[in-house]
């Protein structure tokens, strides 16, 4: 199930020992991925094996995705096999306009099993045009519950070099992150790509956490306790949301309209963000984070 | 009934996976399974019983059948043989779930 998406892990979906132990690294979910992770000559193999884990493999809490190919490089053979193995979701690639949702949509509707939960869609945006549709990408169907950024091949299309501090895709995130926002649903951050700089990788997720990104995709387990530390909500957030929520449960009940806290002023916005922090600590509360 | 229309091969030779390797027999030859296996003598006639299941499920009963496991598990195993099966031309891709 997709309680979360802080983290999500791509797995090579034709390796028996990593899409069987996927979930044993602590992600809240993982990416089986079809696409570029398997050679062209294996994508039928790879196919059969994620479809076997997807029955019989226990993932316990982790939620289960899986990339499946571009519709023109035989996305459709991966809608048909994997929707009726009931994934969490689907991770649909080089997504450009919401008429590639619509589509794979469709597909989805028609190999569903009746009575089995309904597979989501997380779209990945990977190219200018993508980004450029990313509202209405967000916004085509109602199994879209996600926007993705896939980075690498979008500076690719640029001509931008991918540089540590990630300056390049500053505009690409900001621009996922408001489509996605105004269409109500979280954005999910490009993967860290260095798998050695742990430093980089809080920077990074510093940034992507500030510019409000609410989870991150990943390729390596070992990221995966640290997107967690520098995603979850801080100490200090926890207790400031509790603060806010108390002052307005106070100024509530005195029915007094305008409050402060701390000389700065609290008003709708703020309480929503309060209540998200407070929400999101009393699920990860009890739980190993 | 289904027919093997030529040999196909589906997995590695990686630990926890299987190599499986399939041949189309002659009509009544019946499905011949060579076996090797790290875990043997512990699972041996498990893999031999899944083995029968699947090729019984796609309804092939003609078959030479040689695997080579390096600890698959159940899952890895019924994936592998349903790949080859598929390449084997005697199965279609939509029926993974079969």
């Amino acid at each position: 199930m997709l309680e979360f998406m802080r983290s999500l892990l791509f797995v090579p979906g034709n390796n028996p020992g990593m899409v069987q132990n996927a979930a044993v690294f602590g992600s809240d979910a993982v990416i089986l991925d079809l696409e570029d992770a398997v050679s062209l000559q294996e994508k039928d193999t790879a196919r059969f094996l994620v479809v076997e884990a997807l029955q019989t493999v226990d993932y316990h809490k982790c939620g289960i995705v899986v990339r499946i190919n571009p519709l023109e490089y035989n996305g459709g053979a991966d809608i048909a096999a994997v929707v009726p193995a009931a994934p969490d979701a689907l991770l649909v690639p080089k997504v450009q306009s919401a008429a590639d949702i619509q589509a794979v949509a469709a597909q989805v509707s028609a190999h569903e099993k009746p009575g089995q939960p309904e597979v989501k869609i997380i779209a990945l945006i990977e190219t200018p045009r993508g980004l450029a549709e990313a509202y209405a990408i967000a916004s085509a169907d109602k199994r879209v519950i996600a926007l993705a950024l896939g980075a690498e091949d979008y500076t690719a299309a640029l001509g931008a070099k991918r540089t540590r501090d990630g300056l390049e895709i500053l505009g690409a995130r900001t621009t996922l992150l408001n489509a996605a926002a105004a269409a109500g649903i979280p954005a999910i951050d490009t993967p860290f790509t260095d798998i050695n700089d742990e430093e980089g990788l809080r920077k990074d997720l510093a940034l992507a956490k500030q510019l409000g990104f609410k989870g991150k995709l990943s390729i390596h387990p070992r990221q995966i306790e640290i997107i967690h530390e520098e995603l979850n909500p801080s100490k200090e957030e926890i207790r400031w949301a509790e603060r806010v929520v108390a002052v307005i449960r106070q100024a509530e009940q005195d029915g007094v309209g305008a409050i402060s806290l701390d000389g700065k002023m609290i008003d709708a916005p703020i309480v929503l963000r309060a209540r998200q922090v407070l929400k999101v600590a009393d699920v990860l509360q009890g739980r190993e984070v | 009934m289904a027919k093997l229309l030529k040999p196909a091969q589906a997995g590695t030779l990686e630990s926890g996976d299987i190599m499986v390797t399939i041949v189309p027999a002659g009509a009544g030859a019946g499905v011949s399974i060579d076996l090797e296996s790290i875990v043997l003598l512990q699972y041996g006639p498990a893999i031999q019983r899944t083995v029968e299941e699947v090729f019984k499920t796609a309804g092939i009963e003609d078959a030479t059948i040689r695997l080579v496991d390096r600890g698959a598990l159940d899952c890895t195993i019924r994936a592998r043989l349903k790949a080859a099966i598929f390449r084997a031309g005697a199965s279609e891709g939509g029926e993974h779930n079969a």
